[in-house]
């Protein structure tokens, strides 16, 4: 690189770059790795629980699994989205992190949170758009990758 | 015992998605991206479904279970034609979505967000 | 250049003065150690307005009024306002300013704002193209938040090293002539505070792109201003009671002593951070406070009301801001840092 080169491309060098944010690492406190995770664990865990509870006392009243399982799905979406408009999922979130990320619930709360905060910009391009600010990406890939699965397997009948 | 199993799958897929918070620098969108995709390649794979069936609940709950769906979707809709093979996820999700997406607006005009204390 | 010291010094031999200061806090902010310099805490962070962006607005207003007010002057008498904030386009200030009918010029240095505003002002007064000038900074935690982070009600974890934006805004009133703070002068001994030195700082970038990192990746820039002042004045740490620096927070404070430190600059004494001073430690903002507001509000508050009062004799203003946009970090750009430095004395009034 000629010097005027250098002088356009005037960042940081890597090297630096990273001496310093190895510096800063003996500064930041680290996370709680376990208590962490072991918040994570039990409150994700007993989604699940909550969950299959739910969806056996369903089939018990004669529902099918399949049927059983999305009104669960479904319930637990609503749940979600309503603690977060009563601005409760925020607080369960700081306590338990992914474990309520994790299971559909973060799933939910990331629907609605961007839609709530962008109420005033209208129910058209405000709500509208934001309901799929942070979960658009997730559905964009998700669908993709299941509709290339789908191919994928049609022609390998 | 089914409770059981429930419980440590789903948590132990809580506890990968702390780590993955904890120790990288990716931002939510990303890793919720990331679970959906990996549960559904794993179940193209064949992997994700004993996996469903040990845990129940537990394996569908967590976001993997939404990639599970789509994928498993597709895969059902592959034996009745190349139409269903691509329309089977969405069609296998849609009660979720379409329920995340409505009450979603609903909730949306309703409240307000609040500050934080 | 007579008026230049050093490399990126100017002295201002008319010693512009700081002649009246308002600032206003959020909730949160009036629940921390700092809540007895305020002017104004909020009941509700929302102020009354439908939108976060008009809540801060209205704060930034009512802290330029009050300012104005306690200067003794009077609207018409201002011959320009510079003021700055975060929102988009700086949306909070010309909105302010759209009410007030007051030649306005808005300034963005993301946090380090408050001081920038500081030197330009003082400069309009010295170059004898003003004799009152308004000026201010404001942040609020709920629009910054929208801005650069993720939604409120969205159920994320904080790392440890994440700042929490200060819901804020500071207001001052700086003049050539010496017209009395009116609320503090009924009959009390008061000191007149002239700017006298501004270090400009330049953008120091370190090469972090964590946006949780925002106090370390300031660090280096705030570092590299203060040295740069302390050798263009001639000047070392002794000469000051306090050193302050804007928003580094809790781990940009402990970079910045040992940083100094290993400059051969001992501050332990008189250096602290205003991020750092927010709030307590039980009110769980992780690495401390950040945002124009931050600065602005411990500037006009604290420091104005300690110095009127005699306590503090000189003191060298550092705010500190992270010039990164919500573009530039997606792309993967790592985060300018940037300080500006200014000198306040209450001494050497002519």
């Amino acid at each position: 690189m000629t010097s005027k080169e250098k002088e356009l491309n005037n960042k940081p060098e890597k090297e630096v770059a990273k001496k310093y944010e190895q510096y800063v690492k003996q500064f930041t406190p680290r996370p709680k790795y376990f208590s962490n995770s072991l918040k994570a664990f039990f409150v994700g865990g007993l989604i699940c629980i909550a969950a299959l509870y739910v969806q056996n006392l369903l089939m018990d009243k004669g529902l099918s699994e399949k049927n059983a399982g999305a009104y669960v799905t479904v319930f637990l979406i609503c749940l979600a989205q309503l603690l977060t408009g009563l601005g409760v999922f925020d607080t369960i979130g700081k306590f338990a992190g992914a474990g309520v990320f994790v299971p559909i619930t973060g799933f939910a709360n990331s629907m609605v949170a961007p839609a709530i905060e962008y109420k005033k910009e209208g129910p058209v391009l405000g709500i509208g758009a934001k309901l799929f600010s942070l979960a658009g990406p997730v559905l964009v890939c998700g669908i993709t990758v299941s509709a290339i699965i789908g191919i994928i397997s049609y022609f390998m009948q | 015992m089914d409770y059981f199993y429930a419980f440590v799958i789903g948590g132990g897929m809580c506890v990968i998605g702390q780590i993955l918070i904890d120790t990288t620098k990716l931002t939510t969108p990303r890793i919720l991206v990331i679970f959906v995709v990996a549960g559904a390649v794993l179940t193209g794979l064949g992997l994700y479904e004993p996996l469903v069936k040990l845990a129940k609940n537990g394996a569908t709950v967590p976001l993997p279970g939404f990639g599970y769906s789509l994928a498993k979707g597709s895969m059902d809709g592959a034996k009745d034609g190349f139409l269903a093979a691509i329309s089977g996820g969405i069609k296998n999700t849609a009660a979720g979505l379409t329920a995340a997406v409505v009450f979603g607006y609903i909730i949306a005009l309703v409240f307000s967000p609040k500050s934080k204390r | 250049m007579k008026n230049k010291l050093g490399k990126q010094t100017f002295q201002f031999p008319l010693k512009p003065r700081i002649i009246g200061s308002c600032a206003i806090v959020g909730e949160k902010e009036g629940k921390g150690p700092m809540a007895k310099w305020f002017d104004i805490i909020l009941d509700d962070d929302t102020f009354g307005e439908k939108t976060w962006e008009k809540s801060e607005s209205k704060m930034l207003k009512q802290a330029v009024l009050l300012a104005l007010q306690k200067s003794g002057h009077k609207k018409e008498e201002i011959d320009s306002m510079l003021t700055g904030d975060l929102i988009n386009q700086l949306m909070s200030s010309s909105f302010m300013a759209r009410d007030l009918s007051i030649p306005f010029l808005g300034i963005y240095g993301a946090c380090s704002t408050m001081t920038e505003s500081m030197i330009l002002g003082s400069m309009m007064i010295d170059g004898h193209y003003a004799s009152n000038i308004l000026i201010g900074a404001s942040s609020h935690y709920c629009t910054a938040e929208r801005q650069f982070r993720m939604p409120l009600e969205h159920g994320n974890h904080r790392p440890p090293s994440a700042q929490w934006t200060s819901t804020a805004a500071g207001g001052m009133v700086l003049s050539s002539e010496d017209k009395g703070d009116s609320a503090l002068t009924q009959g009390q001994d008061v000191k007149e505070i002239y700017i006298t030195h501004a270090t400009p700082g330049k953008i120091i970038d370190a090469g972090i792109t964590d946006v949780n990192q925002m106090g370390a990746a300031m660090v280096p820039a705030a570092v590299d201003t203060i040295v740069r002042h302390f050798l263009d004045t001639g000047r070392n740490p002794e000469f000051y009671d306090m050193i302050l620096t804007g928003d580094l927070g809790l781990i940009g404070k402990e970079i910045a002593v040992d940083l100094l430190n290993g400059a051969g600059m001992d501050v332990t004494n008189v250096y602290d951070d205003c991020g750092a001073m927010m709030y307590e430690k039980s009110q769980d903002t992780h690495s401390g406070g950040s945002g124009c507001g931050c600065s602005a509000s411990i500037f006009s508050g604290y420091v104005y009301k300690e110095m009127r009062a005699g306590k503090i004799k000189n003191a060298l203003l550092v705010s500190t801001g992270a010039l990164l946009s919500t573009i530039s970090s997606q792309q993967g750009e790592s985060i300018p840092g940037i300080a500006h430095a200014v000198a306040v004395s209450t001494e050497g009034g002519s």
